[in-house]
C-alpha cells in the first residue's frame, strides 16, 4: 500500500525528546503521568473518580495503570461548565479557548502562560517537520477566535522564528494578492480552503500554481489522500496534514513528517490510547479505533483520558524521520454525529437548538451537508406549519433569516435555509436520522 | 369592503403550482383572481375566490398549507391618472402597502387591484372618505 519515497524535504527534527529510544519516552511519560494525576487530583471530577478507584499518584506503578484512570467526556466538560476541569487558580489563566459543544454553549478550555510555551513548541515542532524554516513567511487562513486553529499556528510559526501573516478567514481574492505580494513560500488553513484558494485564483485569471507557496500545513477538518493530490496538484505545493482538538490542547497533537506517513503524536506530552468505542478495550495496532488521549504536561486543564470520538488508527512501526513517536492514521471517521463543517464542529443538536428557539419550525427538519465546489455547505431545510405561513413576502423572508440568524448565533455557522412544503420531509418511526452527509459522494 | 384572500406556501419546483390548482380543479372551484410571489426556493400562491372556506377546507384536506389574509379589492377610474389619484390618499394618510396587484373583471371589462394593508379598515375608510370606490364582495363573485 503504502511505497517508501525519499522525503521531498529535510529529516529535520526540532527536538531531541521527539527522537528518544523508547524506553527512554516511556520512563518519562511514567513520571509525567503520576505528576498529572497529582495535578487534577483536587478536580472535583476527578476527585471523586479517583476516590472511588483509590488512585493516587502513588498508585501509579506502570504506564499499564493508566487503565485504571476514569474517561473524561464532552458531555462532562459540560456539566463542569464553563471551567469546572482546571487545577490552577483562575488568576493564573492566561487564555481561554473554546469549541462546539453539543448545545449552544461552548466548551472551553484553559491554558497558563507556561501551557501557551508548550503548545507554541508542539505546533513548531510539526511545522518543523513538515519543512517550516525561520526564513519563510506563513500565509494564515485559519479563524483567529475562540477556535484553536488560527492562535495555535500562529504562535507555533512564531517560536520557529518564521514570519506569520495573520490573514484570517474570508474575502479570498484578497488573500490571494496578500499571498502574492508578501511572497508566502508556506499557507495554513483547511484542506478544503486550500482548494478554494486555487480555485478563486483561476477566476482571478491566476494560475495558482505560479503562487509563491511551496507547501503547505492543513488541518481542523478530516480529508482524503485524493484531497492531497488535488491540493498539491492545484497549487504545485507539497500538502501536509496535522491534528489536533482543543480539549486536548488544540492543533500540535500530532503532525506529518517529511515521509507524510501518517502523523507523529507527540508522545512526551500525550499518552495516546486506541480503543474499540463500545468494550473500551484496546485495539491493535492498524485496527481502526477512537483515540483516547491523556495529557502530561498541561497545567490548567490536563484532561485525563479524553474521548475524542475520533476514529483512526495508530502504528508503531519505526519511521525514516528518526522519530520514535507512535504514529496516527487520518481520521476517518466519527463515534458520534458530529459534523465538521468548514473546519468548524457542528453537533445536529445545536441545529435543532436554533430551531426551538423560532416557534413552529421543529419538529419536521432535515440538515444536509454538500461539497458542490470545494468548500462545505450546510443547508437546514424546515417544513412550513401553517403557523409559520404569511402570505407577505417580507415575512417569509425575515422567518428564513431568523432561522439562519440562530443557527449562526447557536451553532456558530452560516446555513442555509430552505422552506419545505409541509409532509415533504422524510418522517421517522425509530431513532430519526435528520442529517445527510453527501460529501465525499462525487 | 374586506376579501378574504388564500396564502398558499409553493416549492420552487415544476409543478408545484400546478397541483393546488387541480386539487381546486377537481372540488369544482372557480378562481376569482390568482397572484404569484415568487423567490428563489418558495412562493406563495395567493388566490381569491368565492367559496373560500370550502376551498381552504379542500386545499388543507390534500396537505397544503392554507393561511387567510383580508385585501381590499379597489376599482380605479379606468384614466390616466386615475392610480395616482387613490394612491396619492393612501400616501397623505400614512397607510402602507403591504402589496398589491391587479386583475380584470370580465363582467364589465374593469380593472381592478387588489390591496394587502396592515390594517385593511382604516384603508377603507379613508378611501371611502376620498370617494374611491371599493368594491363589495357580490360585484366580484
Amino acid at each position: 500500500m503504502h511505497t517508501v519515497q525519499p522525503p521531498p524535504i529535510d529529516n529535520a527534527v526540532r527536538d531531541r525528546d521527539e527522537t528518544l529510544p523508547r524506553a527512554e519516552l516511556e520512563a518519562l511519560q511514567l513520571t509525567r503521568l503520576r505528576e498529572v494525576v497529582e495535578r487534577v487530583a483536587h478536580v472535583p471530577f476527578y476527585r471523586e473518580a479517583f476516590a472511588l478507584r483509590g488512585i493516587t499518584a502513588r498508585t501509579i506503578k506502570s504506564l499499564d495503570d493508566l487503565r485504571r484512570l476514569p474517561f473524561t467526556t464532552k458531555d462532562d466538560l459540560r456539566r463542569h461548565h464553563p471551567l469546572g476541569f482546571i487545577t490552577v487558580p483562575r488568576e493564573q489563566l492566561a487564555r481561554i479557548h473554546g469549541s462546539s459543544g453539543t448545545t449552544g454553549k461552548p466548551t472551553f478550555v484553559a491554558y497558563t502562560a507556561k501551557d501557551l510555551q508548550t503548545w507554541s513548541d508542539l505546533c513548531a515542532r510539526f511545522l518543523v517537520a513538515g519543512g517550516l524554516q525561520p526564513r519563510h513567511t506563513v500565509h494564515v487562513a485559519f479563524g483567529y477566535g475562540l477556535f484553536t486553529g488560527g492562535f495555535g499556528l500562529h504562535y507555533g510559526i512564531e517560536k520557529v522564528g518564521a514570519a506569520v501573516v495573520p490573514a484570517a478567514s474570508g474575502n479570498t481574492r484578497r488573500q490571494i494578492e496578500i499571498i502574492q505580494d508578501l511572497g508566502a513560500e508556506v499557507l495554513v488553513c483547511t484542506p478544503s480552503y486550500a482548494l478554494t484558494i486555487a480555485e478563486t485564483a483561476r477566476e482571478m485569471g491566476i494560475d495558482p500554481r505560479r503562487l509563491p507557496l511551496k507547501f503547505g500545513h492543513f488541518g481542523a477538518e478530516p480529508w482524503t489522500e485524493e484531497m492531497r493530490q488535488q491540493i498539491e496538484a492545484d497549487l504545485d505545493i507539497l500538502a501536509f496534514n496535522n491534528y489536533g482538538l482543543s480539549e486536548v490542547i488544540g492543533p500540535g497533537v500530532s503532525g506529518e513528517c517529511a515521509h507524510r506517513d501518517g502523523m507523529h503524536i507527540q508522545e512526551d506530552h500525550f499518552l495516546v490510547e486506541c480503543l474499540d468505542p463500545d468494550t473500551l478495550e484496546s485495539v491493535g495496532d492498524g485496527e481502526e479505533g477512537e483515540l483516547v488521549f491523556t495529557a502530561l504536561t498541561k497545567e490548567a486543564m490536563p484532561l485525563l483520558r479524553y474521548r475524542t470520538r475520533d476514529i483512526a488508527r495508530l502504528t508503531r512501526e519505526p519511521c525514516a524521520c528518526g522519530r520514535t513517536t507512535v504514529r496516527m492514521s487520518r481520521v476517518t471517521g466519527r463515534t458520534d454525529d458530529m459534523l465538521i463543517i468548514r473546519g468548524v464542529n457542528v453537533f445536529p443538536s445545536q441545529i435543532e437548538e436554533a430551531l426551538l428557539r423560532v416557534e413552529g419550525t421543529t419538529p419536521h427538519y432535515m440538515i444536509e451537508v454538500e461539497r458542490p465546489g470545494t468548500l462545505d455547505q450546510l443547508t437546514v431545510k424546515v417544513e412550513v406549519l401553517p403557523e409559520l405561513l404569511s402570505d407577505r413576502m417580507d415575512r417569509m423572508q425575515r422567518l428564513k433569516d431568523r432561522i439562519g440568524k440562530e443557527i449562526l448565533t447557536v451553532a456558530g455557522i452560516r446555513a442555509n435555509v430552505e422552506l419545505a412544503a409541509p409532509r415533504t420531509l422524510e418522517r421517522f418511526t425509530g431513532k430519526a436520522k435528520r442529517v445527510v452527509d453527501k460529501r465525499g459522494q462525487n | 369592503m374586506k376579501l378574504p384572500q388564500l396564502s398558499v406556501f409553493l416549492e420552487n419546483r415544476p409543478g408545484s403550482l400546478l397541483e393546488p390548482l387541480q386539487v381546486l380543479a377537481a372540488a369544482d372551484i372557480n378562481l376569482v383572481s390568482i397572484s404569484l410571489a415568487d423567490t428563489e426556493q418558495f412562493g406563495i400562491l395567493r388566490l381569491v375566490l368565492k367559496d373560500w372556506e370550502f376551498a381552504k377546507s379542500v386545499l388543507e384536506k390534500d396537505g397544503w398549507v392554507v393561511n387567510v389574509t383580508d385585501v381590499v379589492a379597489v376599482d380605479v377610474d379606468d384614466q390616466p391618472g386615475g392610480l395616482v389619484k387613490m394612491l396619492a390618499v393612501l400616501a397623505e394618510a400614512g397607510i402602507n402597502i403591504e402589496y398589491m396587484y391587479a386583475f380584470a373583471l370580465r363582467r364589465n371589462v374593469k380593472a381592478v387591484l387588489l390591496f394587502r394593508f396592515e390594517d385593511p379598515d382604516a384603508a377603507i375608510e379613508v378611501l371611502e372618505q376620498a370617494g374611491i370606490g371599493v368594491i363589495q364582495e357580490e360585484e366580484l363573485y
